[in-house]
C-alpha cells in the first residue's frame, strides 16, 4: 500500500471516528446496560432487594399473556398499516410520476403529513373521532353516538388510520424514486405488444421495483413494529390495544420494574433485528436474480 | 401529447383527492384550536365563530411556553451537532477511498432501526445517576441514535454527487487550498447540508418516547411530551381547545419548513434509501 493511500486511509477513519464513536456510545452502551439489567431482579420501589436472576426475568414474560397479546396487536397494526400504506402508497406515487400537471402541489401536500409531529396527528384523529368533539360523527351514515376509541377494533381503525395518514407519504416518495427507475421504452414496447395498463404494471413496473418495495417496506415495517406515540396518546393500551412498547413503558417507567422492562426491551430488539434479517435476505435473493438476468 | 378533457378531469379529480387526505386532518385541528370554549362541543368541520382565545391562553402557560424553548433548543443542537459529525464523516465516505465504508454504512443503518424503547430504561437508570435525567443534554445524547444515522445517509448521498474536480481546477487557477473550499466545494455543499439539517430537525422535533421517559418537569420536557400532561379543569377533561391550539403552533413552522424545500426535502429522503 502506498504512503498516500495509507494516510488517506488514516484521514477516512479519523473523520469517522467521532459519529461512529457517538453511535456506539448512545446505542451499544444502553442496549448492553440493558441486556444486563434483564438479568436482575431490580425492582425501583424496593432496590435494597436487587440480586442476579439468571432469565427468570424472560421467562416471567415470555409465560405472560400480556406478552403474546401485546406481540399480536403490535402485529395487526403493523401488518395492517404497512399493507394499506403500500397500495395507497403505490397509487400516489404513479400519480406523482405520472402527472401532467399539479405533480407540485401533490409534492408540497404529501409533504405535510410526513412533518406533523405524531403526537399532533394523534391527537387530531382522536378528536375527530370522539363523540363529544368530533366531525367524523357528524357525517351521514355514520352514527351520532359512535364512539370508536371506547372499543377494540375502533381503536385499532382509529391508531391504523393514524399511522396509515401520516406514514403514506414516506412509502410515496420512496415507491417513486423507484418508478423513476424502469425505463419508459419497456412500457411503449409492451404497448405495442397489446398489454394494457394493468398488466403493465404487474408485469413491468412491480417486477422491476422489486428492490425499492422491499426497502420501503422494511423501514415501514420496522418503524410501524415499534408504534408507540400514537397508541399512548389514543387509547394509552386501553381496550386491548396495548402494543410491546406500550408494554414496555409501563414496566419500566410506570411500574419502575427495571428487571423485567429490560427484558421487555431486549425482546423487542431480537424482534427487530428477526424482521430486519427475513427482509435483508428477502432483498438480497430478489437483487441477485435480477443481477443473474442480467447477465 | 395532448389529453383530452376527460383525462384532465379525471387528473384534477385525483389530485384533489391527495390533496383533501393530506389536508383534512390539518384543517380539523386548526378549526378546533379556533373555536371559542362554549364551541368546541359542536361537532362541526368548519367553527362559526373564530376565537383566539385557545391561542391566548397557550401562550400565557409556561408549561407550554418552555416546552416551546425547550423543543426549539434541544431539537436545534441536536441537528447542530450531528450535522457536525456527520458532514466529516461523509465528507469521507463519499471522496476517500477506504475499506470499511459498507460497515460504517450498514452499522449507521442497523442503528437506525433500533427501538427506541429497547434503551429507555437503561437511560432512564443512568441518567438518574449521573444528574442527566430531565436536562437538555440528557434527551440531545439519546436523540443521537436517530439523527446520526439519518444525517449520514443523506449527506453521503448529497456529497456524492458534488463535482470536486472544481476544487482542483480552481487550485490550477491559482486559487489557495482554503480559497478553493470556501468559494467552490462550500456553495456546492450547503444545499444538501441545509436539507439534511430539516430532516434531522423534523426527526429531533418529532420525538416523544426519549422525551416522555426521559423528562418530568418543564426543565426539559419538549412540546410533544408537554401536550400530553396539558390537563383541562379536571383531571376527566382534556383541553381540547388548548391542545389543539398548541399543535398547531408547532405545525406552522413544520409546514412552512417543508413547502419552502420540499423539492430539497423528497431528493434526500430518497436519495440515502434508494443509493445507500
Amino acid at each position: 500500500m502506498s504512503e498516500r493511500s495509507r494516510s488517506e486511509r488514516r484521514l477516512a477513519w479519523m473523520l469517522c471516528a467521532p459519529a461512529i464513536v457517538t453511535m456506539l456510545i448512545v446505542t451499544g452502551y444502553p442496549i448492553g446496560y440493558a441486556v444486563w439489567l434483564s438479568l436482575q431482579k431490580y425492582d425501583l420501589r424496593f432496590p435494597d432487594e436487587k440480586e442476579f436472576v439468571g432469565l427468570s426475568n424472560y421467562a416471567d414474560v415470555l409465560t405472560s399473556t400480556t406478552w403474546w397479546s401485546d406481540v399480536w396487536n403490535t402485529v395487526i397494526i403493523t401488518v395492517a398499516s404497512v399493507s394499506i400504506e403500500l397500495v395507497l402508497g403505490m397509487a400516489i406515487a404513479l400519480v406523482m410520476h405520472r402527472a401532467i400537471f399539479g405533480r407540485g402541489a401533490v409534492r408540497a401536500s404529501v409533504l405535510i403529513p410526513y412533518g406533523i409531529v405524531t403526537v399532533v396527528a394523534a391527537f387530531g384523529w382522536r378528536y375527530a373521532f370522539d363523540p363529544a368533539s368530533g366531525f367524523v360523527q357528524n357525517l351521514p351514515l355514520i352514527s351520532d353516538t359512535a364512539a370508536p376509541l371506547t372499543e377494540r377494533n375502533g381503536s385499532l381503525a382509529v391508531i391504523v388510520l393514524t399511522e396509515v395518514w401520516k406514514t403514506t407519504p414516506f412509502m410515496a416518495l420512496l415507491l417513486l424514486a423507484g418508478l423513476a427507475l424502469v425505463p419508459d421504452e419497456l412500457h411503449e414496447a409492451a404497448k405495442v405488444d397489446g398489454a394494457g395498463p394493468v398488466q403493465r404494471f404487474f408485469r413491468i413496473t412491480v417486477p422491476l421495483m422489486k428492490p425499492a418495495i422491499l426497502v420501503a417496506l422494511l423501514f415501514r415495517t420496522l418503524d410501524a413494529f415499534r408504534v408507540f406515540d400514537t397508541v399512548y396518546i389514543q387509547t394509552a393500551g386501553a381496550n386491548g390495544t396495548e402494543t410491546v412498547s406500550i408494554l414496555g413503558y409501563q414496566v419500566l417507567i410506570n411500574r419502575v420494574n427495571l428487571g423485567v422492562g429490560s427484558a421487555v426491551s431486549v425482546l423487542i430488539f431480537i424482534c427487530v433485528i428477526l424482521i430486519a434479517v427475513l427482509f435483508v435476505k428477502g432483498l438480497g435473493t430478489t437483487t441477485a436474480a435480477q443481477r443473474g438476468e442480467d447477465n | 401529447m395532448t389529453r383530452t378533457p376527460r383525462e384532465i378531469a379525471l387528473w384534477s379529480i385525483g389530485i384533489l383527492v391527495v390533496l383533501l387526505y393530506a389536508l383534512i386532518p390539518v384543517l380539523w385541528i386548526a378549526s378546533l384550536s379556533l373555536k371559542p370554549s362554549d364551541q368546541l362541543g359542536d361537532r362541526r368541520f368548519i367553527p362559526q365563530e373564530i376565537s383566539f382565545e385557545n391561542y391566548e391562553t397557550i401562550f400565557n402557560t409556561e408549561t407550554f411556553t418552555r416546552a416551546l424553548i425547550n423543543s426549539v433548543g434541544i431539537a436545534g443542537l441536536a441537528t447542530l451537532i450531528s450535522i457536525l459529525l456527520a458532514a466529516m464523516a461523509a465528507y469521507a465516505l463519499a471522496r476517500l477511498d477506504f475499506a470499511g465504508k459498507a460497515i460504517i454504512l450498514s452499522g449507521a443503518l442497523a442503528v437506525a432501526m433500533f427501538p427506541p424503547i429497547s434503551i429507555v430504561g437503561s437511560l432512564f437508570n443512568i441518567w438518574r445517576e449521573v444528574g442527566l435525567y430531565d436536562t437538555w443534554p440528557g434527551l440531545i445524547i439519546p436523540y443521537m441514535t436517530f439523527t446520526l444515522p439519518l444525517a449520514i445517509y443523506t449527506l453521503s448521498a448529497f456529497f456524492r454527487e458534488i463535482p470536486w474536480e472544481l476544487e482542483q481546477a480552481a487550485q490550477v487557477d491559482g486559487a489557495t487550498p482554503f480559497q478553493a473550499f470556501r468559494k467552490v466545494i462550500v456553495p456546492l455543499a450547503a444545499p444538501g447540508v441545509f436539507t439534511a439539517a430539516i430532516l434531522v430537525f423534523i426527526f429531533a422535533w418529532n420525538d416523544f418516547i426519549f422525551a416522555n421517559t426521559l423528562t418530568s418537569t418543564d426543565e426539559a420536557r419538549t412540546v410533544p411530551a408537554a401536550l400530553a400532561f396539558f390537563t383541562g379543569g379536571s383531571q376527566f377533561e382534556q383541553p381540547i381547545g388548548a391542545i389543539s391550539a398548541a399543535s398547531i403552533v408547532v405545525t406552522i413552522p413544520i409546514i412552512v419548513m417543508v413547502l419552502i424545500f420540499q423539492r430539497r426535502i423528497v431528493a434526500g429522503l430518497t436519495a440515502g434509501a434508494v443509493k445507500g
